[in-house]
C-alpha cells in the first residue's frame, strides 16, 4: 500500500510504500512502476521524464515545462484506486559465478564462522529476487540471503572492486557491472555483461522484479567464457 | 561535400558531446546526464539557426582548439567564455559569446577559458554528425555511454557536421548576466533529521564550494550539521539537485550525472529555476540558500522559460 508521496524538489516525486523492505511490498512498488511507464507509453499522461523503483519507493522526474506536482500526484492518487497487474512477465536468470578468487571468501569464512563451502552452498541455493537496477547502469540490488551470510559493509571501502563482482550485504547481494569503488564483501565474480551500451533495444540484462540463481563455474570456464565474447 | 570536418588540436579539460539528456532510463540505472547549463545549451542552438535541439559541444574550464580541415559552418559559442578565431590567412579575431560565426576552410576557434563560470558550449549549424543511444547524444564518460564510444573529445580526434553552412546571416542574442550567489531551494523529505540549530544554519551560513567538485556533484565545504535521526536511509532514486548530507554533515549537491539511486538524508532541494545558475558557479565561491514554497518555485521556472523564450525571439541578425 503507498504510504505517502513526498515532492522532491519541484520537479520529481517520491511514492513511499513504507519501511519495510520485503518482496511483497517491492511487488506494490514494480506494479505502480509497470503501470505509470504503461501510461506514459500510451501517452496517457504527459510530462513524466523518468520512473525508477527502489526496495520500498517509487521516484518520479517530470517536466515542468509540461506538467506538475499537482498533476502528478493526482495521476498517482487515480493510480491506487485500481487494481494494478504485472504487465510483463517476470524472467528468471542463471548467472554463472566463480568462487575462485577469493577476494573476501576468507575473511567471511573466519567472520561468520562458516566454512568456504557452507557459505557458497548456501549462496548457490538462495534464489535471488531483483529489487531494483541501479546506481551505475544495469547494477542489480538483490535479495533474500540466509540471514547465517549476514554481514555489515567493509569498513574501509574499497577503491577498486573488479567489474563482475558478485558482493553480500546484510540480506542483499549485488553484481558490480563496472570496475568501481565499492564497500561489499566480495564472494564471486560472473563473467556476464549486465550492460550493453550498444543495444538500443534492451541495453540492460536484468529487470527489476526479475529473479536469479547463481551457477558455479571454475577458473578455466570463466577465462574461457572472457575469451568467447 | 556535404558536411565539414573539424580535427581535435587542444582537447580542453572535460570536453564532451551533450543534449538535453538521455530520459527514460533511470530504472536500469542509467544518469540522464545532459548539459549542465540548459539555458546556455537552448542559446547556442539558436543563434546557428538550429530549429531543433542538436547535441553541443560543452567544455568546462580550458576548451578545446579546433581546426576546421574541411567545409564551411556557422559556429556559435554560448557561457561567459575566452575564444578566438583564426582565420587560414593567420588574421586572430577575439571571440564574442551569444553570437554566431562563419568558419571556412583553414580556420581555427581557440576556446582559452570559461571567465569566472564552469561550463561553456560550442553549437554548429545543422548539429554534430554524432551516434545517438536512446534518443540521446550525450556522453556519460562514467559508463561509456553515447557519442564518441563514451569518451571525453581527444587530440587527433575529427568531428564532422550534418551538412554544410546554408544560412549566409550572423546572429546575435542579448543576456543579461545572473550574479547572485543566493540559490533558492525547496525543503527536502528528511529536512526534519536535522538538529533546530542546524536547519537554521542551512540557511543563514555561506557554504563555499570545494575543488571536489564535477558533473555528478558539487560539494561545499561550511559549519558542519548534526543530523539527529539517521545519518544514512534505506536507498532510493535520487535526481539532480538534491542536497544530501552525509554523515561528515557537510552537504553534496547532485548534479547532472549523478547515480541514479543514493541513501543519504536530503535536506533540500534546488529549485529548477535556479539550477543553470548554480552549476556555472567555479569552486571557492562563497553560495548560500534561501528557503522558499513550491508555487513561488513553479512560478520562478514559468519566468525563467519565458526570458530564455525571449532571448530566442529577441536573437538579431548581425549587419
Amino acid at each position: 500500500m503507498l504510504k505517502k508521496l513526498n515532492n522532491i524538489g519541484d520537479s520529481a516525486i517520491v511514492c513511499d510504500f513504507g519501511e519495510e523492505v520485503n518482496q511483497t511490498i517491492n511487488n506494490e512498488v514494480i506494479k505502480l512502476f509497470h503501470y505509470v511507464r504503461k501510461q506514459v507509453e500510451l501517452g496517457n499522461i504527459e510530462g513524466i521524464l523518468n520512473c525508477a523503483p527502489s526496495y520500498n519507493k517509487l521516484i518520479i522526474n517530470f517536466d515542468l515545462q509540461k506538467t506538475n506536482l499537482s498533476n502528478i500526484s493526482d495521476f498517482i492518487n487515480l493510480a491506487q484506486s485500481k487494481k494494478l497487474n504485472y504487465i510483463k512477465d517476470k524472467k528468471h536468470w542463471i548467472i554463472p559465478i566463480c568462487y575462485d578468487f577469493e577476494i573476501d571468501l576468507n575473511n567471511i569464512s573466519k567472520e561468520l564462522k562458516l566454512d568456504k563451502e557452507e557459505i557458497i552452498n548456501i549462496h548457490i541455493n538462495s534464489t535471488f529476487f531483483i529489487y531494483m537496477i541501479g546506481f551505475v547502469p544495469g547494477h542489480p540490488f538483490m535479495g533474500d540471503l540466509d540471514s547465517k551470510l549476514f554481514l555489515n559493509r567493509l569498513k574501509t571501502p574499497r577503491v577498486k572492486v573488479p567489474a563482475g563482482s558478485v558482493g553480500i550485504v546484510e540480506k542483499f547481494c549485488n553484481i558490480y557491472p563496472y570496475e568501481s569503488p565499492g564497500g561489499w564483501n566480495i564472494i564471486g565474480r560472473t563473467p556476464i555483461k549486465l550492460f550493453n551500451n550498444k543495444d538500443n533495444l534492451k541495453p540492460s540484462l536484468l529487470s527489476p522484479g526479475d529473479t536469479i540463481k547463481f551457477k558455479s563455474i571454475s577458473k578455466e570456464e570463466f577465462n574461457n567464457f572472457i575469451n568467447d565474447k | 561535400m556535404t558536411n565539414s570536418i573539424f580535427k581535435v588540436l587542444r582537447a580542453g579539460m572535460n570536453t564532451t558531446f551533450q543534449d538535453e539528456g538521455r530520459f527514460g532510463l533511470q530504472h536500469l540505472g542509467v544518469p540522464t546526464s545532459g548539459c549542465m547549463d540548459h539555458k546556455s545549451f537552448t542559446v547556442a542552438n539558436a543563434l546557428v539557426g538550429n530549429k531543433k535541439k542538436y547535441g553541443v559541444i560543452e567544455f568546462a574550464y580550458q576548451g578545446p582548439l579546433l581546426k576546421l580541415f574541411k567545409g564551411k559552418t556557422k559556429i556559435a559559442v554560448t557561457g561567459n567564455v575566452y575564444f578566438k578565431i583564426i582565420n587560414s590567412n593567420n588574421i586572430t579575431i577575439d571571440g564574442e559569446c551569444n553570437r554566431s560565426y562563419d568558419l571556412n576552410e583553414g580556420d581555427s576557434i581557440d576556446i582559452l577559458a570559461t571567465d569566472k563560470s564552469a561550463y561553456g558550449y560550442m553549437s554548429v549549424e545543422g548539429g554534430f554528425k554524432i551516434e545517438s543511444f536512446f534518443n540521446s547524444v550525450s556522453t556519460l564518460v562514467k559508463a561509456r555511454i553515447g557519442p564518441n564510444n563514451g569518451s571525453k573529445i581527444t587530440l587527433e580526434d575529427k568531428i564532422t557536421t550534418n551538412k554544410n553552412r546554408k544560412n549566409e546571416n550572423n546572429f546575435k542574442a542579448s543576456i543579461l548576466p545572473e550574479n547572485s550567489n543566493t540559490i533558492r531551494v525547496l525543503k527536502g523529505p528528511q529536512y526534519d533529521f536535522f538538529s533546530e540549530k542546524s536547519k537554521k544554519l542551512f540557511f543563514s551560513q555561506l557554504y563555499k564550494i570545494s575543488n571536489l567538485t564535477d558533473r555528478m556533484g558539487m560539494r561545499l565545504e561550511g559549519q558542519t550539521l548534526k543530523n539527529i535521526v539517521n545519518t544514512n536511509i534505506r536507498s532510493e532514486g535520487i535526481t539532480k539537485g538534491a542536497i544530501q548530507v552525509p554523515a561528515d554533515g557537510q552537504p553534496i549537491i547532485l548534479l547532472t550525472d549523478c547515480p541514479t539511486i543514493g541513501g543519504y538524508p536530503k535536506i533540500a532541494n534546488i529549485i529548477t529555476a535556479d539550477y543553470d545558475l548554480l552549476v556555472q558557479k567555479i569552486p571557492g565561491t562563497n553560495i548560500s540558500f534561501k528557503c522558499i514554497d513550491l508555487e513561488e518555485a513553479e512560478e520562478l521556472y514559468k519566468k525563467k522559460n519565458y526570458n530564455i523564450s525571449k532571448i530566442i525571439k529577441d536573437i538579431k541578425e548581425i549587419n
